[in-house]
């Protein structure tokens, strides 16, 4: 389980590629591809309920490993419940779902990582400091600053590793957070609306940013967003969840890096919002 | 005005000095002139040569060592005391349960009036005056670390947990830094109580100290040696509270207000 771990911390100088040459072609070049990398994830018949109220009413699903899987769904559906089920932040009521093939195999707590909607950089420890913090036990480890700058230098902010956090702007908060997450080379990457409260431009360079370091290092990526047009740019596949069920599962099969508002995302994502707006009158959901 | 043209850090750090010394020159014009008499306020001049006197003869040293003694030692005890209970009813629901409504009660005692008490517990010896000052300052110290240590920002919490910190880890890593705004005000105010409950304890029961100095003054009417253990106290508390902010200052550095723009 730990082999993933022990790997060679991501390789730098790779991340300029050349013009017209999608970067994972460059990945794939460079080393056998990851395959093995992402976990896969099972869910069999997931409940949740708070108090009366129920909030997911039976989750069945299958993520393949490496996967790059979006969640949508309207505010309250159940997706941000969904994802923190799974990397543990509530126990479910019924149901059970699993990493990796078998299901009595615990994984390691580096394994899966989550970024929130909100940084949540401790303020009182620098920026490479909080990188460090995703090393989890590791970050007593010899290599440890290492790897956490490394981590940095992938997100562009080498040069504010001593800075403190409350210096950065909210773009850059979350790529301190997003290092953070990927420093242990996790194989299960969780994301809740991380990019919600970024403006518009830099939300676009952030999901290219999500994009790269996926590609790069083929985890199993969940990200749960309310913008359909995120999701189909990002996902292999679409998740729409609506009153705790998944009421449409999309595979996107377009060619990576894609181009943002082109007809096949357009026509994709006409398809979702007419799902997600189906059973509701013009206003409603105001 | 030139005064904007000066290096902001000294100016600044001169400016707090601006009001006293003018207050000093004030009085000393008023006593010189005659306006104030001797028997109300000296001038500052006499209030010097006071203190140089005892100062050569090592009864002001003395004094001042024995006030700052018991003001330490009873800061460390009921200080001590008070950060640790904060801690454990700020992170034990079970522990608040069990001990703060006692605590509450006790607080809501003005520790003065146990003056008398103390007295028949301890006569007039060191620890009576280490005792009321180690409950003064035991509730400013202990409220203020329960309430930062409650208050610390869940999602930083849930953030520590998910990312596999050991309880320990997240002692150190996330709460103990997330209340210390609130342990350093705490501190600050306990500080300034240490030397109300000093003076008024050296004032009615003391056999030495700055309290005890003024006393015997005002019995053999020296008022220079009065105004001398007030500005004496006056200087004390203002080092003590200057100490807890450079504390303050290197401890919370990370903190917004306490960098410099």
């Amino acid at each position: 389980m730990a082999s993933g771990l022990s790997e060679s911390v991501i390789d730098m100088n790779q991340h300029v590629a050349p013009p017209g040459v999608p970067f994972h072609d460059l990945v794939a070049g460079r080393k056998a591809p990851a395959e093995a990398r992402g976990l896969s994830i099972t869910i069999d018949n997931l409940h949740k309920t708070f108090g009366e109220q129920p909030v997911l009413r039976g989750i069945d699903l299958r993520i393949e490993p490496g996967q790059f899987v979006t969640i949508v769904g309207r505010s309250g559906c159940g997706k941000s419940t969904l994802l923190r089920l799974l990397v543990g932040l509530e126990k479910p009521s019924s149901g059970s779902f699993w990493f990796g093939d078998r299901q009595d195999k615990q994984v390691q707590r580096e394994d899966i990582r989550v970024m929130f909607q909100e940084p949540r950089l401790l303020p009182w420890a620098r920026v490479l400091s909080n990188v460090e913090v995703g090393l989890g036990t590791q970050r007593k480890s010899e290599d440890a600053r290492d790897r956490a700058l490394a981590t940095l230098r992938e997100v562009g902010l080498e040069d504010r590793r001593d800075d403190w956090p409350s210096i950065l702007s909210g773009g850059q908060k979350q790529r301190v957070a997003l290092a953070r997450a990927l420093v242990s080379r996790p194989r299960i990457l969780a994301l809740d609306e991380p990019l919600g409260a970024l403006d518009a431009l830099t939300r676009i360079s952030m999901q290219r940013l999500l994009e790269r370091v996926w590609l790069d290092q083929r985890y199993t990526a969940l990200l749960v967003t309310h913008d359909v047009a995120e999701a189909v740019t990002l996902a292999d596949r679409v998740l729409v969840i609506e009153d705790g069920r998944i009421s449409l599962d999309l595979a996107v099969d377009l060619p990576r890096p894609r181009e943002r508002g082109s007809p096949e995302i357009a026509a994709l994502e006409g398809r979702i919002l007419r799902d997600l707006f189906k059973n509701s009158e013009a206003g409603e959901d105001a | 005005m030139s005064g904007a043209a000066l290096p902001s850090g000294r100016f600044n750090s001169l400016a707090q000095w601006a009001l006293p010394l003018a207050i000093l020159v004030v009085w000393q014009a008023l006593s010189t002139v005659g306006f104030i008499p001797v028997r109300v306020l000296p001038a500052p001049t006499e209030v010097l040569a006071a203190g140089w006197k005892l100062l050569s003869n090592g009864e002001l040293l003395k004094n001042i060592w024995v006030s700052f003694w018991r003001a330490i030692v009873g800061f460390a005890i009921g200080g001590g005391i008070g950060f640790a209970l904060g801690l454990a009813n700020g992170l034990s629901r079970r522990s608040e349960r069990y001990l703060d409504s006692t605590l509450q009660m006790i607080r809501n005692v003005p520790h003065l009036a146990l003056i008398p008490l103390v007295i028949l517990w301890f006569g007039i010896d060191e620890e009576a005056k280490i005792f009321l000052v180690a409950l003064g300052v035991f509730f400013p110290i202990y409220i203020n670390t329960q309430h930062g240590i409650r208050t610390v920002d869940t999602q930083l919490v849930e953030m520590g947990r998910t990312y596999g910190m050991s309880p320990t880890t997240l002692f150190w890593r996330v709460i103990l830094p997330g209340g210390l705004p609130s342990i350093f005000v705490g501190l600050r105010y306990a500080l300034g109580i240490m030397w109300l409950t000093l003076i008024v304890a050296e004032t009615i029961a003391a056999s030495s100290g700055i309290g005890y100095m003024a006393m015997q003054a005002r019995e053999f009417l020296l008022v220079d040696v009065v105004v001398l253990s007030i500005v004496i106290y006056a200087l004390l508390g203002k080092l003590a509270d200057s100490a807890a902010r450079l504390l303050e200052r290197l401890c919370l550095s990370w903190h917004p207000a306490f960098q410099k723009a």
